[in-house]
């Protein structure tokens, strides 16, 4: 919310700066984002005459002036303006000084035009950064001619109106009462106890017989319509001082009857649109909603074709404004009107938003009913708006003035009570504010208090339809009494909790850790990404990830569909940190996949999955042991299957099974893939259903006593047809022998003398004794487990001992 | 047999002052004194001898075999000696070379920010409740005293998925599902990923908040502000102070905006918090008596505060991050630098 300081100043005493205001206004609630001093580029630039004018001697373009400033003095400037003549008074840049100049800012300077000195420059409009709006002439491509009487040797800023602070203000959304100037008065006012002059409301009507009948049909979407007629019409120009003021807000003047609308809501809030009466056939307003594929054609000449949504005002016959957001081409005001048919109403913040952003179509008025417009507001805007006809002269308003609705006489509009105790408010502080200060700050807010001892009630003001119980009066006091005031406690009466995290939480941030310590970093990823992952990812029509989630409102395709399957994310950010020279890493994410149909019944299931990437440094059998080592450390153990997915290598991809069960896939990026995507050197990818495999975290530590005898190990060598995989040969070893309690593989070996499409495979066995025997192995039972072994090797997988 | 006798000690001290390692002295040892050597093959000769003289034989035969022990332990001292001062020399390397690790990564600086914040809440007493990242209209904005006409709703731009379906906006949600759950003494902390349909040079579509909850009988705003001058020293420095100034949630009645004072100057003013001394870190109110109301607590009896913060926020100001894009492009030259 833009406020100019000046017309704050119009309803409020201030004594103080604008940047003591904007302080005052941060400690209560309003945060000026802003604050704008209109004239900050135009500095030493002042009225002065032309007094001579005479040709340059050396260039035919330049004419040499003698300006007389007043009290800075005669000055020499030489111009190429053509528009300037002998008693003219034009702005003069003096030595030293800055204008505007294409976006930034000139410094001007005595110097030397073909030889003759020039002690500054004349000033267009332009160069003082105003418009027309701010003073006639301003638009001229020329310099500024100033208005005959002007003071000489004065600050051009004074002189055109940009001597002024503009407020952006951050007003919460609980006060659209303060997306007004008067509404900001009003705040001002009480901030800093000073008197509120009232808004001028005053008007004398003029006879008239003229009836335009108000017929609401959908009281719900219009609680409070408002018109009157204004006759006598006379269009022109909007006088400076309004035209100055709708500037500063960034409006450009119309005309006068238009001005005023406005002006009116800038002022008071309130959105107000003028009919020329002319054009309303019947006499008659009807407030209803459209047909379907009804037509209208709003005042900038577009067409829309409504929905029964879409609310309308129509005259007798036709629709003439769609309503809050824009009027009809029809009714509108042209220069021959003479008679106004003024609306102010307040209508549905939700239908003004539907309509306004089903059609596409937005206006200030839209602007200003989404954020919500007060009922009580009607009544002051229309009197503000009959009253400045009568001020402008450019219209008389009348003695019809209706209004429909429940609240249609503003001075039997309920006011909202509420009855609370001190107590109560001090409750809700921690503090003890005396009552004396609490009935003070309520008073110069506009509510009235009767005080009735350890309790009061309060009389809301009408504009305040956000207070709706104590501690909304708890927080009035709080924020003008000074949050300054508080004193600091540490839950003082409360119970005492036990807090901290749960078990299934710290083991998931320890999963994390254990994933941290086996070098990989932990990465972040939007939980939407786009449904061409899908296809980069080379899945089947009907994979079931295709079936994801999607939003109605994405920022764009590539945002718009919810994770089933974390790895694009993952190829993602290993593809940019390539392209980044990132040349090795290793990353992993833990995150929730989400699982639907569509559309959605009800809420999907959010399901935790982890995620790991590894590129440039390091081989499948890295990425295997550090999901295997995170999983140890839970005490589970993973199994790996030859697998299958149709983005990665064929021969080297594993389904990753807990128990029986499949929980996850891992393997190296296809060779096609990773040539698309520009990664030369592989890239190995896998992911985990965390949720099965954090089930079966060990839940806490059961003690084993410790053998009473060594384990032995021995180790063994056998030659194996390719084929065969150490899986099978592990399970083959465990099996033949109770007592073999692991065999890990630590030799791969090929030559020439195993033979082609053979392998040498060693492992080291080891052998505990049954923990219930009271005696250790013996050479001569390792021996003969050794061959027990090696026979159901050679039986089962046509193994041969080396 | 004298003579033989003689012989082979001789031969046996001869090679054994010659073996010049302790494996050919072993075996030279061994070509003596083993069970198949010369000595013991001497024993094995006895019978030769004629019976009257065999004991002499036999005592003499083992003096020289003492004498042999006695010869070749002296000698395997000796060239052990020999053979460990050879390793030592062998062994000798280049300190300086560098030194072998197994590097470990780090957990992402949201996760360290999140863990830090549950560290000091929980031993204030609160417990961490997660909720759903989809959630429904009624706990995103409902419950929470937004209703579907609230200009509330405009404040934060949704993703929606259906009209009754939404992605979260805010950490608040989980107030209500834990308030319907578990009645007061509450003190709750519930983190998690937020979107908003936001995405320029300071907005990220998808960011972490933690939301605060303290719900008990005669909870006041001084409390919350003693707690988020607690929570203020220990996140930021010990110094640190916080400052409350009004604002506006649908949830909460009062409602604050929470800054905390700058540690990076200390209060003086600096470019981190704009010359004004106070960084806006947070918001925070009294939880409002519909809320309540709608999670059946009565608000007669019980009131609270809640408290929500970015954790990028957090992050950025406590590390001095400049950019919010840095945390989900998971650069790993950015990752590292949370390494521990």
């Amino acid at each position: 919310m833009k406020v100019p300081f000046s017309w704050l100043k119009e309803y409020v005493p201030i004594g103080i700066t604008a940047e003591e205001l904007e302080e005052k206004l941060f400690s209560c609630g309003f945060e000026v984002e802003e604050l704008i001093y209109l004239g900050k580029d135009v500095e030493k630039v002042v009225t002065g005459r032309i007094t001579k004018c005479e040709k340059h001697p050396d260039a035919d373009r330049l004419t040499v002036c003698t300006v007389d400033c007043g009290g800075f003095g005669v000055k020499q400037i030489c111009t190429a303006a053509t528009n300037v003549f002998e008693g003219a008074i034009v702005p003069v840049a003096l030595d030293g000084s800055t204008v505007k100049h294409e976006g930034g800012i000139q410094k001007i300077k005595t110097g030397k035009l073909r030889g003759v000195v020039s002690e500054g420059m004349f000033c267009s409009g332009e160069e003082l950064g105003i418009t027309e709006d701010h003073y006639e002439g301003a638009e001229f491509n020329g310099i500024l001619i100033l208005d005959a009487g002007t003071p000489l040797g004065v600050d051009i800023r004074t002189v055109v109106g940009i001597d002024d602070y503009v407020f952006d203000i951050a007003v919460t959304a609980n006060r659209p009462d303060c997306q007004s100037v008067y509404g900001m008065a009003r705040e001002v006012a009480a901030i800093l106890k000073a008197p509120l002059k009232p808004l001028d409301v005053s008007y004398t009507p003029a006879p008239t017989d003229v009836v335009i009948r108000v017929e609401v049909r959908e009281p719900a979407l219009c609680p409070l319509y408002a018109g009157s007629y204004v006759k006598d019409v006379k269009i022109g120009v909007s006088p400076r001082w309004m035209r100055r003021r709708l500037a500063v807000m960034g409006l450009r003047s119309v005309n006068n009857v238009v001005d005023i609308t406005n002006y009116v809501l800038l002022e008071v809030g309130q959105p107000m649109h003028a009919f020329d009466r002319t054009y309303l056939h019947g006499d008659k307003i009807v407030v209803r909603c459209a047909e379907e594929g009804e037509k209208i054609v709003t005042l900038d000449e577009k067409e829309f074709s409504l929905h029964p949504e879409n609310l309308l005002i129509c005259d007798g016959e036709r629709p003439v404004a769609l309503a809050g957001v824009m009027g009809g081409l029809n009714s509108e005001i042209r220069e021959n009107t003479g008679d106004v048919f003024l609306e102010a109403a307040c209508f549905a913040r939700d239908s003004v938003r539907k309509t306004s952003r089903a059609l596409g179509q937005r206006s200030d008025s839209s602007a200003r009913f989404e954020r919500g417009v007060y009922e009580i507001s009607v009544h002051e805007g229309m009197g503000r708006a009959l009253h400045l006809f009568e001020e402008l002269g450019c219209g008389k308003p009348t003695t019809y003035r209706t209004a429909v609705g429940k609240h249609a006489d503003p001075a039997r509009m309920e006011h909202k009570s509420i009855e609370t105790s001190y107590g109560k408010l001090d409750a809700v502080l921690g503090i003890h504010v005396p009552e004396g200060e609490v009935v003070a700050i309520l008073e110069r807010l506009g509510f009235e208090v009767s005080d009735m001892g350890a309790t009061f009630s309060v009389k809301v003001p009408l504009w305040r339809e956000d207070i709706d119980g104590y501690p909304d009066l708890a927080e009035e006091v709080i924020r003008s009494y000074g949050y300054s005031h508080m004193t600091p406690t540490f839950l003082e009466n409360a119970t005492v909790t036990h807090g901290g995290l749960n078990l299934a939480q710290k083991q998931e941030l320890h999963f994390k850790e254990a994933l941290a310590a086996e070098g990989f970093y932990e990465a972040l990823g939007y939980s939407f990404y786009s449904p061409k992952d899908f296809d980069l990812l080379r899945l089947p029509a009907d994979a079931p990830e295709r079936r994801a989630i999607t939003l109605l409102n994405p920022l764009g395709e590539d945002l718009s569909v919810m994770r089933t399957i974390l790895a694009p994310t993952m190829l993602a950010n290993v593809v940019r940190n390539v392209r980044r020279g990132n040349e090795a890493g290793r990353l992993f994410e833990v995150a929730n996949v989400y699982l639907g149909e569509f559309p959605l019944k009800e809420l999907p299931e959010e399901r935790k999955k982890v995620s790991l990437g590894l590129w440039g440094d390091g081989d499948f059998f890295d990425l295997k042991g550090a999901i295997e080592g995170a999983a140890a450390r839970f005490d589970v153990k993973l199994t790996f299957e030859r697998g299958e997915r149709p983005f990665l290598h064929p021969g080297a991809t594993a389904v990753i099974k807990l128990g029986e069960k499949e929980i996850g896939w891992l393997g190296e990026l296809h060779p096609a893939l990773a040539n698309e995507l520009a990664l030369e050197k592989k890239v190995f990818l896998a992911e985990l259903d965390y949720a099965l495999l954090s089930r079966k975290f060990r839940r806490e530590i059961v003690f084993k006593p410790l053998a009473k005898f060594p384990d032995v190990e021995r180790d063994l060598a056998v030659v194996v047809d390719e084929k065969v995989t150490c899986a099978e040969m592990q399970a083959c070893i465990l099996r033949a022998c109770k007592a073999a309690k692991s065999a890990e593989l630590f030799d791969v070996y090929r030559d020439e003398r195993i033979g082609q499409g053979k392998k040498s495979m060693a492992f080291r066995i080891t052998f505990s004794p049954d923990p219930a025997s009271d005696k250790g192995l013996t050479p001569e039972a390792v021996d003969g487990f050794f061959n027990k072994i090696v026979g159901n090797l050679t039986h089962t997988l046509g193994a041969q001992l080396r | 047999m004298e003579e033989n006798i003689e012989k082979v000690v001789e031969e046996a001290a001869l090679e054994a002052e010659g073996a010049q390692s302790s494996r050919a002295l072993y075996e030279v040892k061994m070509k003596f004194l083993g069970r198949t050597g010369k000595v013991t093959a001497l024993l094995k000769n006895m019978r030769e001898i004629a019976a009257e003289a065999r004991p002499a034989f036999g005592k003499r035969v083992n003096a020289v075999r003492e004498k042999l022990e006695e010869l070749f332990s002296r000698l395997e001292e000796k060239v052990k000696e020999r053979e460990l001062a050879a390793r030592l020399k062998e062994e000798e390397i280049d300190v300086t070379l560098p030194g072998r690790h197994q590097r470990a990564g780090a957990l992402h600086p949201v996760t360290r920010i999140k863990s830090e914040l549950i560290e000091i809440f929980s031993g204030m007493g609160f417990e961490v409740f997660e909720g759903p990242e989809i959630e429904s209209e009624y706990y995103n904005f409902t419950a929470l005293n937004t209703p579907a006409d609230h200009p509330a709703r405009a404040m934060q731009d949704t993703f929606y998925i259906t009209d009754e379906f939404l992605l979260r906006t805010q950490t608040s949600a989980g107030q209500i599902r834990l308030m319907e759950k578990k009645k007061p003494p509450i003190k709750m902390l519930s983190p998690g990923k937020v979107f908003r349909a936001d995405d320029d040079a300071t907005h990220s579509p998808m960011f972490h908040q933690m939301e605060g909850l303290v719900v008990d009988k005669h909870i006041t705003l001084c409390d919350l502000q003693g707690m988020l001058d607690e929570f203020a020293r220990k996140v930021f420095s010990e110094t640190s102070k916080t400052r409350l100034r009004p604002s506006y949630f649908p949830f909460t009645e009062p409602s604050v905006e929470v800054d905390v004072s700058c540690a990076a100057c200390g209060g003086k003013g600096c470019s981190l918090c704009k010359g004004t001394g106070w960084i806006e870190v947070l918001g925070a109110g009294m939880v409002n008596r519909h809320v309540l109301e709608n999670c059946g607590i009565d608000p007669d009896e019980y009131s609270g505060f809640a408290f929500g913060m970015g954790i990028e926020r957090i992050a950025m100001l406590k590390y001095g991050i400049n950019h919010i894009r840095l945390f989900t492009e998971n650069d790993v030259r950015f990752l590292k630098e949370f390494e521990d």
